[in-house]
């Protein structure tokens, strides 16, 4: 039996079910799916909800007395400079995400532009992407994106923060999505939309994106969990936008200012903890999609 | 051939434990494989014929189960054999030649290699070197070249890894080989070397085989006995002679009333109606709603195999 | 008159130099437009029967040599002559699961084409034609519109393949194993539509198969390729009880008959000894390896196709002292007056 690919398929949609029901029923099929999914809406969240309870102004140095412990007034304690660490946590967060989003988002669109060409009409077209992708790739990414980002030092912001990494997050998706391609070419049932007179253009948006959206959302995880990698790195290493209490920044700042040495832990665990909840969420929502996309289970025909 | 039995099915049931609810792929099958003979089972996709095949070699995954039934070996009941046990028997007492089988040799790993491998996983005592010795004796009774021990799967063709699968079947001597759809993706001519293949292995160990396919033409040149599975039951079970000139239950004569000959050409026979659910199969008889000499009773009672004339055994409720 | 679908003189090559493997070697035929014809492509994997589909669907170019479409070189037609061909020769393939993206549901794969093809003036009137033709292969709309591929069974979604080409209502269907992967009570049923389909509406089929038995049963026309070439051609009565093609010989003696009086016997070591295939010989007849009647003149030139019989052409040197058929000449052995001839009656 042919694996079988598609959300369709997958949410076995029966005669007499809801399509609600049929989800449900799938989520608990899948716990690590629901489960990622929550660890990273909890983080959204924290940047939209958070500021009704949190005054986001006190995220800025000299917002309050340095070096606090966590107390009632400050619940996160604050930095060396005086930041109120948990306004930092409310209004660094989604500048975090937001940089992973827009990076992963234009680093996947290259990439669904360049892999759906690339794969499906082959030739020549295909052999020049194919070498640019693996030139490219064997660049070391870090590396170029130091020296960009340490040229661009002064006017550095958190959406130029955002095309610097996605400049490099293209890659990945295009060669993912042309193998992809590549092989869902060969379907018998592009064939028969061949057979049934469809052109190469609707035979990509309609029968192939449908069936590769597991991929293509697989890959956009990847290029987020990537991008926000990236961007961390790169802020931590001092390159980011220096007025932004990013988590890269915060940890920049307490590297700089020895906050593990001095025993300030409530400056630095905060970021980490973050960055572990994320990561987690990335994963086990990039393990769930495979998991659409790979089912394991024996299905009755 | 005696008439020692080297195998026995009694009421065997397997079913799959879907989200939906079990699936009776197996349900209540019985059959004896005599010493040297041929049997096959045969049946269309669906049936249970290689869900029976893989019971008997214990190698039904969760959610299938073994539910019910007994399967002995000579004098062993399989049932109550602890993992360990039941992998010494298999290879060395029952073989498997499943279905693709040339597809699941290691592709990085040479003929040699897997040979000596399964061998030693499968409890064979010797050293390295005393069954490597043994090897090119192995091929030859398979028809191939010593040469093939050194080779990788992708440098042999078709026919030739079906016929490495089967020296493996056979390296341990088993009394029983098991050989599933051998040669479904196999040319016609190549399939009549492995046939022919198969046929020597089984005069030089003196083993039964059960060969389990669709084709019944290809049952009809080599089995001995056959038994036909419909919807997990086994139908009806007879020498292949009888089988073919006098078929008695009404799958098996529609069965072979549908097959294409060279003799005649004409309109082509189908059956009508579709295969049964073998998660909610047809009340009493399971081939009831497409028998053309179906009968009231038919779709109430669930019809006994019973041995209507010698040597055969019919379930139908025609000859009750 | 032009020939509804002609290869002329293709070949299809995969790899270049001495690994080159020819999977088509100079193979011309013509499926002519004015009387329908039943031809089986029968073959083994690796005579190329495969490649001709995909050649002459227009899936892959070959080689060298030219597939016309009403006299028009398919791979230099313009966009409209090529939505034309697409609703005139259409196919049905093997893998009945595959052919339906499981994305849809299977209603797409008929809605689609009455779309581009422009089959119906309404939703409504679209529905209605489906409809038909579900119930003229025996299939209940009700029970399989509306449906995901994977919630019916082989046998019905071959038949909704089935459906679709009598939709179509094309000119010539190319059927590549169409009843391999259907279960035996089924491959009856599936086999009978086709030749409705045929009888009723005129369509000319190309049946690929490997299956000799059913070619047997619904073709009129047999061409035999053995390795990228033909090795017997011609109506199907004859070259199938009595072949001439040794190749021919082999595999019809293979077919395991449902006949019990004629076992197979045991001891009968001559096939086992046969090998199987070595590397292609670049000259010479592709058989000569495996031939138990070679001579030496065969590995030096490929054997042409000699007409032995008014109906029939064997490429072996053994009939070297019948007339040569050129090999763009298959038409003359083929039967294509024949069902015009009963019509009549």
């Amino acid at each position: 039996m042919a694996v079988l690919s598609g959300t369709a398929t997958l949410v076995t949609t029966r005669p007499g079910r809801t399509t609600a029901q049929s989800i449900g029923a799938y989520c608990r099929r899948n716990p690590g799916l629901v489960v990622g999914l929550v660890l990273l809406v909890a983080l959204i969240l924290i940047g939209v909800i958070g500021p009704r309870f949190v005054d986001v102004t006190n995220a800025v140095p000299a917002a309050t007395i340095p070096d606090q412990p966590p107390s009632s007034d400050l619940p996160l304690g604050s930095d060396d400079q005086g930041r109120d660490m948990l306004a930092v946590l409310v209004a660094g967060v989604p500048l975090t995400l937001r940089v992973g989003f827009i990076a992963g988002t234009v680093g996947l669109l290259i990439g669904i532009v360049l892999g759906f060409l690339s794969g499906y009409l082959g030739g020549a077209l295909d052999t020049v992407i194919r070498m640019v992708v693996d030139t490219l790739l064997t660049v070391p990414g870090l590396l170029v994106l130091i020296i960009i980002a340490n040229s661009i030092r002064g006017v550095i912001d958190i959406n130029l923060m955002a095309l610097v990494v996605a400049s490099l997050a293209w890659m990945h998706p295009t060669r993912t999505i042309r193998s992809q391609v590549l092989s869902f070419r060969e379907r018998a049932y592009v064939q028969m939309a061949k057979l049934s007179g469809m052109n190469g253009l609707e035979i990509i948006v309609r029968e192939l994106v449908p069936n590769l959206l597991p991929y293509l959302a697989a890959s956009f995880v990847g290029a987020v969990a990537g991008a926000v990698l990236a961007s961390i790195g790169l802020e931590a290493l001092g390159l980011g936008p220096q007025n932004e209490p990013t988590i890269g920044m915060t940890i920049y700042w307490a590297i700089a200012f020895n906050a593990m040495l001095r025993g300030l832990w409530w400056w630095w665990v905060p970021p980490i903890v973050v960055i572990v909840v994320l990561f987690t969420g990335l994963f086990l929502v990039s393990a769930g999609l495979d998991e659409i996309a790979n089912p394991r289970r024996q299905r009755a025909a | 051939m005696s008439d020692e039995a080297v195998l026995q099915v009694r009421d065997l049931r397997v079913y799959y434990h879907t989200p939906s609810g079990p699936v009776k792929a197996v349900d209540g099958v019985d059959f004896t494989l005599i010493r040297g003979e041929r049997f096959g089972l045969v049946g269309e996709s669906g049936s249970g014929k290689s869900t029976t095949a893989w019971a008997i070699m214990r190698m039904i995954k969760p959610p299938g189960m073994i539910e019910g039934g007994t399967i002995r070996l000579g004098d062993t009941q399989l049932g109550p054999l602890s993992d360990n046990e039941i992998r010494n028997v298999r290879l060395a007492e029952i073989a498997l030649v499943p279905q693709g089988a040339m597809n699941s040799l290691n592709p990085v790993m040479r003929i040699g290699d897997q040979i000596l491998d399964g061998m030693r996983t499968h409890g064979h005592a010797g050293s390295k070197r005393t069954i490597a010795a043994r090897l090119p004796e192995l091929l030859a009774t398979v028809g191939l070249q010593p040469n093939v021990l050194r080779l990788y799967p992708h440098e042999l063709s078709g026919g030739m890894k079906q016929r490495v699968c089967i020296a493996i079947a056979i390296s341990m001597q088993p009394r029983v080989i098991i050989a599933d759809e051998p040669t479904s993706a196999l040319d016609v001519v190549v399939q009549r070397q492995i046939m022919q293949t198969l046929s020597n292995v089984q005069k030089r160990l003196g083993a039964s085989i059960l060969l389990v396919g669709h084709d019944m033409g290809l049952m009809a040149k080599f089995v001995d006995r056959v038994g036909v599975m419909y919807g997990g039951k086994l139908v009806e079970v007879g020498q292949v002679r009888d089988i073919f000139t006098s078929p008695m239950h009404p799958y098996t004569q529609l069965l072979i009333s549908s097959l294409s000959s060279l003799d005649v050409k004409g309109v082509l026979h189908g059956i009508p109606g579709t295969p049964p659910s073998l998660l909610n199969p047809p009340s009493g008889c399971v081939f009831h709603p497409r028998c053309p000499q179906v009968m009231p009773r038919c779709s109430v009672d669930v019809p006994a195999p019973q041995e209507a004339r010698p040597k055969r055994s019919v379930a139908c409720h025609l000859y009750d | 008159m032009t020939a509804l679908l002609e290869a002329r003189d293709v070949s299809r090559v995969f790899g270049s130099g001495p690994e080159a493997t020819v999977a088509l070697d100079h193979f011309s035929l013509a499926v002519g437009d004015d009387v329908p014809s039943f031809t089986t492509i029968a073959g083994e994997s690796g005579s190329g029967k495969t490649t001709l589909a995909r050649l002459l669907l227009g899936f892959t170019q070959p080689t060298s040599g030219e597939v016309f479409y009403r006299g028009k070189n398919l791979w230099k037609m313009a966009r409209r002559d090529w939505m034309e061909f697409r609703h005139e020769v259409q196919a049905i393939f093997q893998d009945p699961f595959e052919v339906f993206n499981p994305f849809y549901k299977v209603d797409h794969l008929l809605t689609v084409p009455v779309a581009k093809f422009r089959l119906a003036r309404s939703q409504a009137q679209a529905r209605s034609k489906i409809e038909e033709a579900l119930v003229a292969v025996g299939l209940r709309p009700e029970e399989t519109l509306g449906r995901y591929p994977h919630q019916l069974s082989g046998g019905q979604r071959q038949r909704l393949t089935v459906a679709r080409a009598l939709l179509l209502q094309p000119r010539l269907i190319i059927a590549d194993e169409p009843v391999s992967m259907v279960d035996a009570s089924l491959r009856a049923t599936i086999l009978e539509s086709l030749k409705k389909l045929h009888a009723d509406f005129g369509i000319s089929f190309l049946y690929i198969t490997h299956d000799l038995t059913t070619a047997y049963q619904i073709s009129d026309n047999i061409i035999v390729l053995y390795r990228g070439g033909v090795a017997e051609v011609g109506d199907v009565d004859l070259v199938i009880k009595a072949p001439r093609h040794p190749y021919s010989q082999l595999l019809i003696s293979s077919i395991p008959l449902p006949d019990v009086n004629d076992r197979w016997d045991d001891d009968d070591q001559s096939l086992a000894s046969r090998a199987e295939p070595e590397r292609a010989t670049m000259h010479g007849c592709r058989f000569a390896d495996r031939c138990p009647a070679v001579m030496p003149m065969c590995a030096e030139t490929v054997p042409p196709l000699y007409r032995t019989d008014d109906r029939r052409a064997a490429a072996c040197f053994l009939y070297r002292d019948a007339p040569t058929l050129g090999g763009a000449n298959m038409d003359q052995v083929l039967a294509h007056t024949a069902r015009a001839a009963t019509q009549s009656g």
